[in-house]
């Protein structure tokens, strides 16, 4: 095992890190203080992927898709949630997952009849195409490495709004004492439709950006979202630092197990064991990890503070 | 009035009794969730296959049942028993997915029908658990992939890198590549099948592992996706790439529409391509083409031949299906013009056949497709037709 394989694997995990926090971070915030189990994310994921994809055709441009998503999707998260999501705060998590669940439903057969079954196929930019050397003879590909930066600068930008601005206060305000910010003043309905199209917009983001490398199927949002739940319980429920924390976390280990394990493996299994219970195992490891850390420490890593 | 009267119950007669077809058969394959894609091309080759003959095989109307199996084994059953015990038709044919038509082919052999695989040709029902009611008109899982590792030994591939989906044909296809080839197999990797869309992991191991070629196998909407990773990883170009049954004529139009030039000149291997030389595969795509605008896909092929397959043989019972002894034999004969050309049926009820060398080319118009090369095996039989017991 060399280290420019180790290396591009850390890159590789730390970049399904930064698509499952921009997935993450909607739905921890949504979680955590509008109380909302919303399966229908991985819907504005997929979304956001057809929307900005097309987008993105139509104008020729990826960074012009991108841009056109972002208000797209805060149009979309808030309409979604003043039309079909206000009534359900006050009822308890099963009445929300069924709902959200039909609007799973709902969402994938809309996609099927605008774009129909085959999806999307969304190509690159020319200058992110292909692969560039960074030295000691790594070279990874160039579009991963703006996913991540450009996941970083949005974790940047994500911990600015909520830590300095008066949106961010009401945010956390939220996040720690629903009843008592109300109480206070604070416009809840407003503040949820606005911390919804956030997150409709950061889902939407996630799946964009993720299009050009596996491209837009109808149902792709489901799996990711599975594992941004895993991520927003490890986090800590409502707490972006945790979803940013638990992301990396869980992207490295799902990566890192994937690569490694069936040479682990090897070490004391017969050929064919290790080859069969290398994938199995890996694809348990985080929810191992899940398990563990729900064990340990129920309340996740990074709980908000007040919770 | 009297004029009114008689042609109302003229029309109620007619919406009593909806013209009941005297044979019906029954179709599983995929029509929704993201590979529908793929059944949607198998259904269209069995709409244009009954426009061909007419609506009639051995003089008696034909219907055709479809049943979807959701991309899933458990609803592929329930749609497989929903055909034999609710809708009673006489044939059951299709099935894409092997992991599918393993859990559903007891139901149908069970009720004494036959089973006719349109596309899934796993190991077991070739070997060891053949039967005599079940055939495959496409291929058996092992045999494309055992004349691409012909191909690689041919094309002196000296170290090969294996990934493909860990399911029932992925295992199929890297043992039969495996069988083989002769060189070192100096990486494998078994990927979680159907999520796993993201293979950052497994192609930064080839990289590292710097193989002569790369071994691959994802059906449906995953192909393109794994492809354009190839590409963007920079092995594109470094390590050719060496695939069966990922691009097809659904993935390459929209690889044409996305621009990505490195897909031309992609070698595979495969039993037929658009462009072999006989009769019936010439009126079949041309017909296709005219109809649907569209290049078909081996999936629609075998669909279509699956139709006029059955057509042959109850024809040779002159319509009598429920002469499953002579059906039986018209089947194990297969004497009908095939798109693949002449083949003919092994022990276990799996073609023994020609496999040819495919490549990426641009056609006359500049449309992506396959051109067929040289053929790679001849007359080849599976591995598992001497574990068969039958005949």
């Amino acid at each position: 095992m060399d280290y420019v394989l180790l290396t591009e694997q850390f890159l590789n995990g730390f970049q399904l890190g930064i698509i499952l926090f921009l997935m993450a971070a909607g739905l921890t915030l949504v979680f955590g203080i509008m109380d909302l189990v919303n399966l229908s994310h991985g819907s504005m994921f997929m979304i956001g992927a057809f929307v900005g994809g097309t987008l993105a055709l139509v104008t020729g441009s990826f960074i012009f898709g991108v841009i056109l998503m972002i208000p797209a999707m805060l149009v979309i998260g808030i309409v979604v949630e003043r039309i079909s999501l206000q009534t359900l705060y006050a009822r308890d998590h099963l009445d929300q997952v069924l709902a959200t669940f039909g609007l799973i439903l709902f969402f994938n057969e809309a996609v099927r009849l605008i774009w129909g079954p085959e999806g999307l196929v969304v190509p690159l930019p020319d200058f992110v195409d292909g692969s560039v050397a960074l030295g000691a003879g790594i070279t990874y590909p160039v579009y991963r490495i703006v996913i991540i930066v450009l996941g970083l600068l949005v974790a940047l930008g994500l911990y600015l709004l909520v830590s300095r601005t008066r949106i961010g206060m009401l945010i956390r305000a939220g996040a720690s004492n629903r009843a008592m910010a109300g109480a206070l003043g604070v416009n809840i309905p407003m503040l949820f439709s606005v911390v919804f199209g956030i997150g409709a917009v950061l889902a939407g983001l996630a799946g964009l950006i993720i299009t050009p490398i596996t491209a837009a199927q109808i149902g792709m949002g489901e799996d990711v979202l599975i594992l941004a739940f895993v991520v927003i319980v490890i986090g800590g429920i409502g707490s972006i630092r945790g979803a940013f924390i638990a992301s990396i976390l869980t992207g490295v280990i799902d990566t890192m197990g994937r690569s490694f394990l069936d040479v682990f493996l090897l070490l004391f299994l017969p050929e064919n064991a290790a080859e069969s219970a290398g994938p199995a195992l890996s694809s348990m490891l985080i929810y191992v990890l899940m398990a563990a850390i729900l064990f340990f420490r129920p309340q996740g890593l990074f709980p908000p503070k007040g919770a | 009035m009297l004029k009114k009267l008689m042609g109302l119950a003229a029309i109620v007669t007619l919406m009593a009794s909806p013209a009941a077809a005297d044979i019906k058969i029954g179709f599983v394959t995929t029509l929704t969730t993201p590979v529908a894609v793929i059944g949607k091309d198998m259904r269209d080759a069995v709409e244009l296959a009954m426009e061909h003959i007419g609506g009639k095989m051995g003089g008696e109307d034909v219907e055709i049942v479809y049943g979807d199996d959701e991309f899933n084994s458990q609803k592929g059953k329930q749609a497989t028993e929903r055909l034999v015990l609710r809708d009673d038709v006489d044939i059951v044919a299709g099935y894409i997915w092997s992991n599918v038509l393993l859990a559903s082919a007891p139901v149908v052999l069970n009720a004494n029908k036959i089973l006719i695989s349109a596309n899934a040709g796993p190991s077991p029902l070739a070997g060891a658990q053949c039967h005599e009611n079940f055939f495959n008109i496409a291929w058996q899982n092992d045999q494309t992939p055992m004349a691409l590792g012909e191909l690689l030994n041919q094309q002196g591939v000296k170290s090969l890198y294996l990934v493909a989906p860990n399911y029932a044909a992925g295992q199929n296809m890297v043992a039969g590549v495996e069988r083989t080839f002769n060189g070192e197999v100096v990486g494998k990797d078994m990927t979680v099948w159907p999520s796993q869309r993201d293979w950052s992991a497994e192609l930064s191991k080839v990289k590292a592992a710097k193989p002569d070629g790369v071994f691959t196998f994802y059906p449906g909407p995953a192909g393109p996706a794994f492809i354009k990773q190839y590409q963007q990883a920079g092995l594109e170009g470094s390590v050719p790439l060496y695939s069966v049954y990922t691009l097809d004529s659904i993935s390459l139009p929209l690889f044409q529409k996305a621009g990505m030039e490195t897909v031309l000149g992609t070698k595979m291997t495969q039993f037929w391509a658009p462009d072999l030389d006989n009769e019936a595969n010439k009126k079949f795509v041309a017909d296709f083409r005219a109809k649907y605008g569209r290049y078909p896909s081996f999936y629609a092929a075998q669909s279509y031949d699956s139709i006029l397959y059955i057509k042959s043989a109850v024809d040779a019972v002159g319509g009598k299906i429920s002469d499953t002894d002579g059906m039986r034999a018209a089947l194990e004969s297969a004497d009908f013009p095939s798109i693949r050309g002449a083949f003919k049926m092994g022990n276990n009820h799996f073609p023994i056949q020609n496999f040819y060398e495919r490549t990426v080319v641009k056609d006359a118009d500049g449309n992506w497709t396959t051109a067929v090369g040289r053929t790679v095996l001849k007359d080849h039989q599976d591995p598992y037709a001497s574990q068969c017991k039958m005949g």
